[in-house]
């Protein structure tokens, strides 16, 4: 038996210990929004925080989430609200078929978190870990800067 | 693309861990950061029966100075070396290194002995675990002992450990005063496997003579290798243009790559001599400036 917290809310379940906590999210909890590609740590599309942190959840056990704090793509969204992020991603077409974007939030608001400011440099740098197959990254990296912005402006 | 069910055991302390070791034997893997294991796993390359948990075990995760070495405990995430302050200031080379590793969704989780017990010859920790010299301590329910690199690394994924013991805590010999570092890596993207890497650590004098060279390279054998032949060149000359070509240009001989998909031999070969000679200059002007 597992207790685990995911976007506030807590869940009890009981779990095979080889349950990966993709998985988990997605078949136990129902929550699809994060999205499995290579399953071995390559393509960063499982990408959520695990208390605060980045983790890849295709590398990670969900009975290693026991007592955890986890938010997926679900989660960030506030009040019906997209997150900054997610509103630039929309607005300067930061993906095409979608199915790298929940890694790709996770990773820049990572990076935003320690960077507030970041270069173009320092963007790629911080979503290297993600594959995208359609945009060719470059209108990600204008989404991540605009929302950058969006978020400096907001803290002032 | 799934797991092989296992047992699984948590623990938080490095004593219960010895002692579900000492339970399981040779069935058990230890489960750290788990950004080898449980790829492997999900490949069912690896298929443990039982699975020891150590993410608990807190008294194995710290960053301490102790007389002239920074100590660390094995379960230290990589995140937390790139980070930290006392790493950063006594064992830079250390901090800059773990920047190659994956990226941050992998070094948030990834630890420090988890990588050196996994023994990939193109780690970046393996690499400077063997320039530094750094002491391996090894634990069981028996004993404690210590141990540097060369009798650690035994080869290709394989390290001196057994299936009984724990790595426990890393000891690396602070930055002399006067001393600059180098590291270059060959990768093919960001965050790949190295192809080859350098790693370079000078020390310099008042007038301006190398005290100390060491030189390692990784991804040119079974493991990472220091290069005698460059450090002697180095020590005690006045390491200039010349003497870093000189040093470099022996690199090549003393490799044993392989050769496969990402590089030939030779082009290992080639890069590591070019990825050296960058690191030295790199090493020697970071020890000039601090002189």
């Amino acid at each position: 038996m597992i207790r685990v917290r995911v976007n506030g809310v807590e869940y009890e379940r009981e779990v095979e210990p080889r349950l990966l906590l993709c998985d988990f999210l997605r078949e136990n909890l129902g929550l699809t929004g994060t999205h499995i590609g290579c399953e071995h740590g390559i393509c960063g599309s499982c990408t959520v925080m695990v208390n605060g942190y980045t983790v890849r959840s295709c590398l990670m056990f969900a009975v290693q989430a026991n007592d955890a704090d986890v938010t997926t793509v679900e989660g960030l969204a506030a009040g019906g609200k997209l997150h900054p992020l997610q509103e630039a991603f929309s607005e300067h077409y930061g993906l095409q078929c979608g199915f790298c974007t929940p890694g790709m939030l996770f990773s820049a608001l990572e990076l935003l978190k320690e960077t507030p400011k970041p270069t173009d440099h320092e963007i790629r740098e911080g979503i290297a870990g993600n594959i995208c197959r359609c945009t060719g990254y470059y209108h990600i990296v204008q989404a991540v800067k605009a929302a950058a912005e969006q978020m400096a402006q907001k803290q002032t | 693309m799934k797991p092989a069910a296992f047992k699984y055991v948590r623990v938080d302390s490095v004593e219960a861990a010895l002692s579900a070791l000492e339970q399981y034997g040779s069935d058990a893997k230890i489960l750290a950061g788990g950004q080898s294991l449980v790829p492997m796993m999900n490949f069912r390359i690896a298929q443990p029966s039982v699975l020891v948990d150590i993410n608990p075990v807190n008294e194995i995760d710290f960053i301490r100075a102790e007389n002239g070495w920074l100590c660390i405990g094995a379960r230290t995430r990589q995140t937390t070396l790139e980070k930290n302050p006392d790493v950063n200031q006594k064992c830079p080379l250390l901090a800059a290194a773990v920047k190659w590793i994956g990226h941050p969704q992998i070094r948030n989780r990834g630890t420090l002995g988890g990588s050196l017990v996994h023994g990939d010859p193109t780690a970046e920790l393996a690499l400077v675990a063997t320039l530094l010299d750094a002491r391996l301590v090894i634990r069981s329910t028996a004993k404690s002992r210590t141990v540097g690199p060369a009798d650690f690394f035994d080869g290709f994924m394989s390290t001196r450990i057994t299936e009984t013991e724990i790595l426990t805590e890393v000891r690396y010999p602070a930055a002399p005063p006067g001393s600059g570092y180098g590291f270059h890596e060959l990768c093919i993207r960001q965050g790949d496997f190295a192809v080859v890497a350098a790693a370079v650590q000078f020390t310099a004098d008042d007038v301006g003579l190398c005290t100390e060279a060491r030189v390692a390279v990784s991804g040119a054998g079974p493991k990472p290798l220091r290069i005698p032949a460059a450090e002697k060149i180095l020590a005690g000359s006045d390491a200039s243009a010349a003497v870093l070509d000189a040093a470099a240009a022996c690199v090549p001989a003393e490799l044993q790559p392989m050769s496969d998909l990402k590089g030939s031999e030779a082009y290992r070969r080639e890069m590591a001599r070019i990825f050296v000679r960058r690191a030295l200059a790199d090493a020697w002007s970071m020890a000039r400036e601090k002189r």
